[in-house]
């Protein structure tokens, strides 16, 4: 096989063949970096790549194999890692100038579970600041490109990992997800991405953003290859107080299952609040055939209202900036990462703390942060921090409904496709929009997965968002699979085949 | 100046009389436990800075907290002997401020919600009368790290060229107890002000919750004083003087702080509220930071960890484990040993009852065990300027002196000087006596030939003996004494002198 056709596979394909000794993961990790030197300084999905520590995993693996040692069903399966996660002996900035330099001295829970199944990380992925936006222009380290179109944004926050998957670079990335960062920017690349069940997988080295939204997920180009990475990174971690102890139901099995394109007797819930108003014509096209091909392998259509899913951003906007205020105040200059003395006057701790905190974030980061601590000043705490819980309580009410009535919930993930670079960078507001279908899971903390539905009529790809109820992910994978088996029969192959070359540098 | 210098000060009886002071403690303790609150870095004493962290007290990013178990236990023994309600359910919140010794700029601690409330806590005063401290609410926090100002002349930050922080202590486990007001102490404040932190630290240590050593900060006080005219006015204006660490500080703290209200007031004053820093030097306290309103730590519930709701079978569990109290723990000891309800009392103020009953432990008798600790060795103490338990000599260097006396092979008052061996760091009492050559001469033969010599060199008293006037013994024994360096037993010299005279 020729190194192009290597970083061609899915994960699952790749996993078969080093299983079977067909390729080597060293061959099969050479082959991504390559495709990274080749595509990367176009598409920019990564801040940092780690080709000496890949190889020196894939080498390990291969050993191992060669030795005959029982591995992980994923080792030597390459993965990028969004660079909001700490990796000991990594760079890890969270997009952020503020962090600089800083190479962390531990691994996150999910990087130890990933090292320790052997899969060689290719290295650290671009983002939003702090994980902050819908388009990765937030980036303090330039601009992550759509590969469908690269003067397009690939989402955000985590439009690296979406653009490393769907430029070949990676079969898998890790992305956290904290209002749809996972899901929006799945949606607008064509691929395949997982929220999680809040507390299902550990957010132990996860720099937060919102502590009560964030969880890390699987993305990739298809939704087994998602159940692969979701099973591998999730369980339970007694160092996050806030994770699940109990174990979920198989997801890999669930995702086999649902190929089968069986869905008889599964009750889809479609939300009439996302839909209609804002979302754009062939987002919602796309949208409507995916969920004829749902009834035609058997699954009934019920519409379900979730009314209090309209005050959801809004909430968001206030339970995020926050916890962000807070979760961001140990960013001081004083312990690691970027510090700055004060042009002029003594370089007292208070003043070197403002100083750095006004150099190393970004305005969006600011606006958060301002937006935050006052939300939760004394006197306003109540009408602001305190109504927006109130919200959440009331949109965690309305799913309990809505999954009284369906087993799972769909959405179009994103209202639109990818934008142009630049479009909605001066307007706070248009940006958030991105993400008003995505967000209520996070509020409710019930898990999400997006597939990509079709191209709307710019020719771009539209996602599809399937919500389940809290701990049962496996429906999520069950549905997802199903859809896209069903999806691919129509389209011939999948929705990336139909992506642009990217033009290779030599 | 809002603060009077200490000429501007009312004398404490006048001040009392004219004003009712009203109190308010709060009271740190550090937790005994292994790890610290938060995360699995050792919760020790003296390491080498910045060697007892991991990413969670260093505030990494990333770094998650979970609660320490034991912690918890902790709290909620120390929330049941204080006789307070144990929460159903709470929850830990951020406060949130800049400061270079909290690594992620704010405190994980509870505040709405904390683990135990509304309890109370019977205080022994000196005269044996008890006052009820009621208590408001006992909560879990975090320390801070240490800060060390470098440069400046009064270790303060202000002046200092720089500043060096040691997060070992970052994220070590405290208990906060507060009080509810303290009135009607009158004139008493200072007092039961000491009594009340006294009670808790003696608490601490009995519950086994921490080694509570003021010393080392492991218990401090912050002291919140206010004054009004009368019992039934409104409440004053409090100051609220942080970190008071010995129990003579705190008395002290509010016997200046009743005076210096009391002239501020006279002179047509407010009283500020404000933080006010004690001086252990000057037995006075300075301005602070002022407490106003812009002061906004933005509370909030902490995210990151789940609500803690103690089993209610653990609760009991852990209520019947406890341990026997101070006071009940006194008034069996006292019983046991006999003592008068003053004797008791001053053994209670001298903080001699633990090692009274060590002493006992090792062999003495309770009579004995007092007489050393609240004679001799209180004396010692109260020279020195030291905690009876600080003196270089422990219960069972007493009980082995005390033993000596007992079979004989020392008299008292060589004891004593087998004592101030001890004291210097000679050994044990046992090898003071072979290294002074401090034990009784028991063979007849060299205290005959010390008699015999006394005689000798007063034949005059040896006339007055032989002819039947015994007045003039004493002399002789005395004389026999000093020849022997007092290692002779009086009794025998007396009996021998005789039966030589007359013999």
């Amino acid at each position: 096989m020729t190194n192009a056709d290597l970083t061609r596979l899915s994960a699952a394909q790749l996993a078969d063949r080093l299983a079977a000794g067909d390729v080597s993961s060293v061959d099969a990790t050479q082959a991504h970096l390559d495709r990274i030197a080749a595509v990367d300084d176009a598409v920019h999905a990564f801040l940092h790549v780690s080709a000496e520590e890949a190889l020196a995993t894939a080498r390990e693996v291969d050993d191992r194999r060669a030795r005959g040692e029982e591995v992980h069903a994923l080792a030597g399966v390459p993965i990028a890692v969004k660079d909001v996660v700490v990796t000991k002996g990594l760079p890890t900035t969270a997009g952020s100038r503020i962090l600089e330099g800083w190479v962390p001295p531990y691994d996150a829970t999910l990087v130890e579970r990933i090292k320790a199944a052997g899969l060689p990380i290719l290295g650290k992925t671009n983002m939003d600041e702090f994980a902050m936006g819908s388009s990765t222009e937030h980036s303090a380290y330039g601009d992550t490109h759509n590969p469908w179109d690269l003067d397009r944004i690939p989402g955000g926050s985590g439009g690296g990992s979406a653009a490393a998957v769907a430029a070949y670079e990676a079969p898998l990335a890790i992305g956290t997800d904290t209002g749809g960062s996972i899901r929006q920017p799945a949606a607008v690349t064509g691929t395949v991405g997982v929220k999680p069940t809040y507390g299902s997988v550990s957010r132990y080295g996860l720099i937060a953003l919102a502590s009560s939204l964030d969880q890390a997920g699987p993305v990739t180009r298809t939704v087994l290859d998602s159940a692969l990475l979701h099973e591998l990174i999730g369980g339970h971690d007694p160092r996050d107080s806030t994770s699940i102890p109990e174990p979920l139901p198989s997801l890999v099995e669930a995702a086999r299952a649902g190929a089968s394109g069986d869905l008889t007797g599964l009750r889809v819930g479609i939300v009439t609040e996302l839909q209609g108003e804002g979302y754009q014509a062939g987002v919602l096209a796309r949208f409507h055939e995916s969920l004829e091909l749902l009834q035609q392998a058997g699954a009934t259509l019920v519409e379900v209202s979730c009314p209090h899913f309209t005050y959801a951003l809004a909430a968001y906007y206030l339970i995020l900036p926050a916890e962000a205020s807070s979760n961001l105040a140990k960013f001081d200059g004083m312990r690691f990462g970027l510090r700055v003395e004060p042009a002029q006057g003594p370089a007292t701790a208070e003043r070197v703390m403002a100083a750095t905190r006004g150099q190393g974030f970004g305005d969006e980061v600011k606006r958060r942060i301002i937006l935050g601590t006052y939300a939760l000043s004394a006197g306003y705490y109540d009408a602001y921090y305190g109504s927006a819980q109130k919200v959440r309580t009331l949109i965690q009410r309305d799913f309990a409904a809505a999954f009284a009535q369906a087993d799972v919930l769909v959405s179009p993930t994103a209202p639109t496709t990818a934008f142009k670079l630049g479009e909605k960078l001066d307007d706070p507001l248009a940006m958030y929009l991105n993400d008003v279908a995505t967000i209520p899971a996070n509020l409710a903390g019930v898990p999400g997965l997006s597939l990509p539905s079709g191209l709307s009529d710019d020719g771009l790809p539209a996602g599809f968002q399937i919500l389940a109820p809290a701990k049962a992910d496996d429906r999520l994978y069950r549905v997802g699979a199903a859809l896209e088996a069903l999806l691919e029969q129509s389209w011939e192959g999948p929705l990336l085949a139909k992506a642009p070359e990217l033009e290779v540098a030599r | 100046m809002t603060s009077p210098t200490t000429t501007d000060l009312v004398d404490y009886d006048d001040a009392v009389a004219r004003f009712d002071p009203v109190l308010g403690i709060e009271v740190h303790v550090e937790l005994g436990t292994r790890t610290k609150m938060f995360d699995g870095a050792p919760a020790g004493f003296g390491e080498e800075p910045n060697t007892s962290v991991t990413p969670v007290s260093l505030g990494l990013p990333g770094s998650l907290p979970v609660v320490n178990g034991t912690a918890v236990e902790y709290a909620i023994r120390i929330g049941l002997a204080l006789n307070c309600e144990i929460a159903q359910s709470c929850r830990f919140a951020r406060k949130n401020y800049f400061y270079p010794d909290v690594p992620k700029n704010f405190q994980t601690s509870q505040y709405d919600e904390p683990i135990a409330h509304d309890g109370w806590v019977d205080v022994e005063l000196e005269d044996g009368t008890t006052f009820r401290v009621e208590i408001e609410r006992a909560h879990m926090e975090e320390d801070a790290g240490k800060n060390t100002h470098v440069g400046g002349a009064t270790g303060r930050i202000h002046g200092a060229e720089y500043s060096l922080v040691d997060y070992n202590r970052a994220g070590i486990p405290l208990v906060e107890i507060v009080t509810r007001p303290i009135t009607g102490a009158g004139d008493r404040a200072p007092e039961v002000a000491r009594a009340y932190v006294q009670t808790l630290r003696d608490l601490f240590r009995a519950l086994e919750v921490s080694e509570a050593r003021m010393e080392r900060g492991n218990v401090r006080a912050d002291v919140n004083v206010s004054l009004r005219p009368t019992p039934d006015s409104p409440l004053g204006t409090r100051t609220e003087t942080k970190n008071v660490n010995s129990f003579r500080s705190v008395e002290r703290a509010v016997r200046y702080e009743i005076s210096r209200q009391a002239a501020v007031l006279d002179a047509g004053g407010t009283v500020v509220q404000e933080t006010r820093h004690w001086h252990e030097d000057t037995g006075t306290t300075t301005s602070g930071r002022i407490k106003s309103d812009a002061e906004d730590y933005r509370y909030f519930p902490e995210p990151d960890l789940v609500p803690i709701a103690p089993d209610r079978a653990w609760v009991e569990e852990i209520r019947a484990a406890l341990p026997e109290l101070p006071a009940a723990r006194r008034r069996r000891l006292q019983g046991e040993w006999g003592y008068a309800d003053a004797e008791m009392r001053d053994v209670v103020n001298a903080g001699a009852v633990e090692l009274i009953e060590a002493t006992t432990a090792a062999g003495a008798s309770p009579t004995a065990a007092r007489k050393w600790w609240m004679g001799e060795l209180a004396r010692t103490a109260k020279q020195q300027e030291v905690e009876l338990a600080d003196l270089p000599i422990t219960p069972a260097q007493i009980g082995q002196l005390q033993g000596l006396v007992d079979s004989g092979r020392i008299n008292d008052k060589l004891a004593r000087q087998v004592l101030e061996g001890v004291l210097a760091g000679e050994g044990d009492p046992e090898a003071v006596v072979q290294a002074r050559g401090l034990e009784v001469v028991s063979d007849d033969g060299p205290l005959l030939a010390a008699i015999d010599d006394a005689l000798a060199a007063q034949p005059d008293i040896a006339e007055k003996i032989r002819g039947g006037n015994l007045g003039p013994v004493g002399a002789i024994i005395g004389a026999v004494m000093k020849a022997t360096r007092g290692q002779a037993d009086a009794a025998r010299v007396r009996e021998l002198v005789l039966e030589r005279v007359q013999g």
